[in-house]
C-alpha cells in the first residue's frame, strides 16, 4: 500500500466517526427545536486564553483517567471503576495531606502516594475477586463504585467539618500546595503544577508498554490469552498487576485540583470523571498519544458547551450526546476501516499472486 | 430458512424432575421466610417482614429483574449487554414522555420504544459491525444518559410541575385490589405472630395494590421462560449464544437472531425504565436509574442465566432495598444477623465439604457482620444504602464459580468465520 493511502485510511475512520457524531448531534437539535447553526458557531468558535487553559486543565485529568482505563482495555480487562477508585483516593490522599504530619513537598509527596495506594487497593478488591473467584470485573467494579461513594461519604461525615452547605476535610498545609504555571501570559486562569504529572505518567506509560516485559505480556495476553498462557503469561498474575496499576493510576486524577485548587476533599467532588475517561480511553484507541488527542477534545467540548445555555438558548448537556456518538462511531469506524483494509490487502496479495502465476504459466511454455 | 430441530431429549424425565424441583423451590421459599420470620422476632424489627417492606421489595424488585431479563434476552443470544443501563434510561424517558400526554398505557409502549432504540443500537454496534460488547455497552450508557438529560429539558423544563431534570408528576397504572382477603391478611399481618404474621404479610402484598405492571412483568418473565427453552424459536436462540458456527451450519440466520435478541432486550429494559418511572415513583427524573440496569445484570448472573434465578435474584436485591426504604437502620441491622448465620451454616458446609480456605473465609465475614450486629444499635444511612451492592458483590463471590454462562457469551461472531 502506498504511503498516503495509509495515511488517509489512518485518519479516515476518527474522521468518519465525527461526521456521524455532528450529523447525529444536529438531528437531535433539529428534532428538539433548536438551532444547529448557533450551537456548531458557541462550539466552534476559538477559545480565549483563559478557556484554553481550562481545556488543558480538564483535559490532564481526563487523560489521567483515560490512561487508567486503557491499562486494563489492553488486556481485555474492563475496569470500569476508574470513577470509585478516584474517589476514594482523592478522599484518602486529601485526608493524609490534611494532616501535616510531613512538611511541605514532602507531604504532598507522601499524599499522591497515600492516595495512589488508596486508588490500588479499591481496584485490588475486584482484582481478587476475579483471580480467585472468577467474578467478572465489569460488574464487581460497578458496585464498588456505589459502595465507594457511600463509604467515602461515611467517612467525611465523621472526619469532616462542615463548610456552609458543603462538609470538607482539613484544609492543606500552605507549603504543601503546588504552585500552578502561567500558560497564557496576563491570564489569571493558571494550569494546575501537578497536571504534569498527566505527562509523567504518559510517558511512564508508554514506556511500560513497548520497552518491559510486563508490557509485552500486557498486550499478549489481550490479544490472545490462549496464546499468552501457552508461553507461560500468569493471567491471574497479570489480571492482579494491571487492575493494581490501573487503580493507582486512578488515584492521580483528583491530585492537580487537591494541590491546584480546592485544597481539601469536599462533597462537591466532580462526579462521572471517571466514566468519561473510559471513553476517552476508547477514543484514543488505549494508545498513550491517541488518549492525549482523545482527552483534550473531550475536554474542548465539555469547555464549549458552557456559555451554550447563554449564548443560543440550547441545554449544555447536549454536549453529552456529541461525546457519546463519537465513542461509539470512532469504534465501529475503525472496524469498519480494518476490514476495508483487510479486504484491500486480501486484493493486493490475489493480484499478485494471479500476476505470478501468469508468468509461472509462461516461462514452461 | 429451512427449519432444523430437535426435540430436547428426554422429556419424561424431565416432566419428572420439575415436579420435584418445584416441591424443592417451595421448601426453598418456605426455610427463608422462616429464617427472616426468626430474624424479625429475635432482633425485634417488626418492619422486617411488615406488608410495607414487601411492598417496597417487590416494587423494587421488578425493575431489577425486567432489565436482568432484557440481559437474558442479550446473552442467550450471545451478546453481553451493559448498555441495559442506558436503554433503561431511555425507557425512564419515553415513559415520563408519552405517560404525560397519552396516559400509561401509551407510556409503556414509549419507554419499550425508547428502550428498543437503545437495543437496536447496541444491536448496530455488536451484531453488524461486531464492535467489543463492553466497548459499546459503556457507549450506549454514555449517550443515552446524555440524551435523556437533555431531551428531558425539552420535554418538561416549560410544563406545570416539571422542571430541566424531572417531569410533571405522572398518573399512575391501575393497581389490583382482592377485597377481603387483603385486609383479613393485613390484620393477621399486624399481629406479630411467628411465621403465620410473615405468611400473612406476603399475601397481602400480594392481594392489596398490587400494580398490573407487576403482574405483566411477572408474565413477561415467565413467558420468557416458556418461549426460550421450550420453542424451536428459543432453541435456536440460545445456539446461537452457545455456538454460533454450529447454529450456522443448521442454517439459522444467526445475525437476525442475535439482532432480534439484543433489540428485545432493550425493550425489556425500557420496561424496567417505565417501571421505574410510573410504579416506583411518579414520574421521570434524571439519574432515575441509579444503576439498576447493572444489578440487573448480576442478578441474571446471580441466577445462572435463567429466568427463575435471575427473578430469585432480583427478590433478594429488591428486598435488602425494600428493607432498607421502609424502617433503613432498623432492619437492615436485622439483615445483618441472617447474613452472619447463613454464612456460619456456609461456612460449616465447606468444612464437610473440604474446602478449608473457602470455610475461613465465610467464617471471617460471618464473624465481622456478627461483631457489627452486636456492637451497634442501628446501621448509618450511607451503610444501608450501599447493601444491594455489597450483597451484589458477596453472592458473586461466593456463588460464581459454579455459574455457566452461555458458551459464546461475548465473543465476535462473523458469519462463514468458523473454523
Amino acid at each position: 500500500m502506498t504511503l498516503p493511502r495509509r495515511i488517509l485510511l489512518a485518519v479516515s475512520a476518527p474522521l468518519l466517526a465525527f461526521v456521524a457524531a455532528a450529523l447525529v448531534t444536529s438531528v437531535v437539535l433539529l428534532g428538539s427545536g433548536d438551532s444547529p447553526a448557533e450551537f456548531w458557531q458557541v462550539v466552534l468558535t476559538v477559545p480565549d486564553g483563559r478557556q484554553l487553559v481550562d481545556i488543558v486543565n480538564y483535559g490532564a485529568i481526563l487523560y489521567l483517567s483515560g490512561l487508567a482505563a486503557a491499562i486494563g482495555f489492553r488486556m481485555n480487562l474492563f475496569n470500569i471503576g476508574v470513577e470509585g477508585q478516584y474517589r476514594v483516593a482523592t478522599f484518602a490522599g486529601a485526608l493524609f495531606a490534611g494532616q501535616s504530619l510531613l512538611p511541605g513537598y514532602l507531604n504532598t509527596a507522601a499524599s499522591v502516594v497515600v492516595a495512589m495506594a488508596a486508588g490500588a487497593a479499591w481496584a485490588g478488591i475486584a482484582a481478587v475477586l476475579r483471580a480467585t473467584r472468577g467474578v467478572s470485573e465489569v460488574i464487581s467494579t460497578i458496585m464498588l463504585n456505589a459502595i465507594a461513594l457511600s463509604v467515602v461519604a461515611y467517612l467525611l461525615r465523621k472526619v469532616g467539618s462542615r463548610e456552609g452547605q458543603v462538609i470538607v476535610t482539613d484544609e492543606i498545609q500552605r507549603s504543601s500546595w503546588v504552585p500552578s504555571i502561567r500558560l497564557v501570559p496576563g491570564e489569571s486562569t493558571e494550569l494546575y503544577g501537578l497536571a504534569l504529572l498527566a505527562v509523567v505518567a504518559g510517558v511512564g506509560f508508554a514506556v511500560l508498554l513497548n520497552r518491559t516485559r510486563f508490557g509485552f505480556e500486557l498486550r499478549a495476553t489481550g490479544q490472545s490469552e490462549t496464546a499468552a498462557v501457552a508461553s507461560g503469561v500468569d493471567v491471574k498474575r497479570m489480571v492482579v498487576v494491571s487492575m493494581l496499576l490501573s487503580g493507582a493510576v486512578a488515584g492521580l486524577i483528583g491530585m492537580p485540583e487537591l494541590f491546584g485548587a480546592s485544597h481539601s476533599y469536599g462533597s462537591t467532588i466532580q462526579t462521572g470523571i471517571g466514566f468519561t475517561g473510559i471513553a476517552v480511553a476508547l477514543l484514543g484507541r488505549n494508545h498513550p498519544v491517541g488518549i492525549a488527542v482523545g482527552a483534550l477534545i473531550f475536554a474542548y467540548l465539555a469547555q464549549q458547551a458552557i456559555p451554550l445555555g447563554i449564548l443560543a438558548d440550547i441545554s449544555p448537556e447536549v454536549i453529552a450526546v456529541t461525546q457519546g456518538v463519537v465513542v461509539l462511531s470512532v469504534v465501529i469506524a475503525y472496524e469498519v476501516v480494518r476490514r476495508y483494509r483487510l479486504r484491500l490487502e486480501q486484493a493486493q496479495v490475489a493480484q499478485e499472486l494471479r500476476r505470478q502465476g501468469r508468468e509461472g504459466q509462461e516461462v514452461p511454455a | 430458512m429451512s427449519a432444523v430441530l430437535t426435540e430436547p431429549p428426554g422429556a419424561p424425565p424431565a416432566e419428572h424432575r420439575r415436579l420435584s424441583r418445584g416441591a424443592r423451590l417451595w421448601a426453598y421459599a418456605l426455610a427463608v421466610l422462616l429464617a427472616l420470620s426468626a430474624a424479625r422476632v429475635f432482633a425485634g424489627a417488626d418492619d422486617l417482614t411488615s406488608p410495607g417492606t414487601l411492598r417496597a421489595a417487590i416494587t423494587a424488585a421488578i425493575p431489577i429483574a425486567l432489565a436482568g431479563l432484557g440481559g437474558l434476552w442479550s446473552e442467550r443470544a450471545g451478546i453481553v449487554n451493559i448498555g441495559l443501563e442506558g436503554m433503561m434510561i431511555l425507557g425512564t424517558l419515553g415513559a415520563g414522555y408519552y405517560a404525560y400526554y397519552q396516559g400509561v398505557w401509551v407510556g409503556l409502549a414509549g419507554a419499550m420504544l425508547f428502550g428498543a432504540i437503545g437495543g437496536v443500537l447496541h444491536a448496530l454496534a455488536t451484531v453488524v459491525f461486531a464492535v467489543d460488547h463492553i466497548v459499546s455497552g459503556v457507549a450506549v450508557n454514555i449517550i443515552a444518559a446524555g440524551v435523556a438529560a437533555f431531551l428531558a429539558e425539552v420535554f418538561f423544563a416549560d410544563l406545570d410541575g416539571g422542571g430541566p431534570t424531572q417531569s410533571p408528576s405522572l398518573e399512575r397504572p391501575p393497581s389490583i385490589t382482592v377485597p377481603g382477603i387483603s385486609d383479613a391478611a393485613a390484620d393477621v399481618a399486624d399481629r406479630g405472630w411467628f411465621l403465620v404474621s410473615d405468611l400473612a404479610a406476603v399475601v397481602n402484598a400480594l392481594t392489596e395494590d398490587l400494580s398490573v405492571f407487576t403482574v405483566l412483568a411477572v408474565a413477561v418473565i415467565v413467558g420468557t421462560g416458556w418461549l426460550l427453552w421450550h420453542t424451536a424459536f428459543g432453541l435456536r436462540l440460545r445456539s446461537c449464544g452457545e455456538s454460533p458456527s454450529s447454529a450456522e451450519t443448521l442454517g439459522v440466520n444467526v445475525y437476525r437472531y442475535k439482532f432480534l435478541a439484543v433489540t428485545m432486550s432493550g425493550v425489556l429494559a425500557g420496561f424496567a425504565g417505565c417501571y421505574l418511572a410510573l410504579v416506583a415513583s411518579s414520574g421521570y427524573q434524571n439519574g432515575q436509574t441509579g444503576g439498576r440496569g447493572y444489578i440487573g445484570l448480576a442478578a441474571m448472573i446471580f441466577g445462572n442465566w435463567r429466568p427463575g434465578g435471575l427473578l430469585t435474584g432480583s427478590l433478594l436485591f429488591g428486598f435488602t432495598e425494600g428493607a432498607r426504604l421502609r424502617s433503613g437502620g432498623e432492619s437492615v441491622h436485622a439483615l445483618l444477623l441472617l447474613v452472619a448465620l447463613g454464612l456460619l451454616v456456609l461456612a460449616v458446609w465447606q468444612v464437610c465439604r473440604g474446602r478449608r480456605a473457602a470455610a475461613l473465609a465465610s467464617a471471617v465475614i460471618s464473624a465481622a457482620a456478627m461483631w457489627w450486629y452486636v456492637s451497634t444499635e442501628e446501621i448509618p444511612g450511607d451503610f444501608t444504602v450501599m447493601t444491594p451492592y455489597v450483597t451484589t458483590l458477596l453472592v458473586l463471590a461466593l456463588a460464581s464459580q459454579r455459574l455457566r454462562m452461555p458458551a459464546a457469551d461475548g465473543q465476535r461472531y462473523r458469519r462463514g468465520e468458523a473454523g
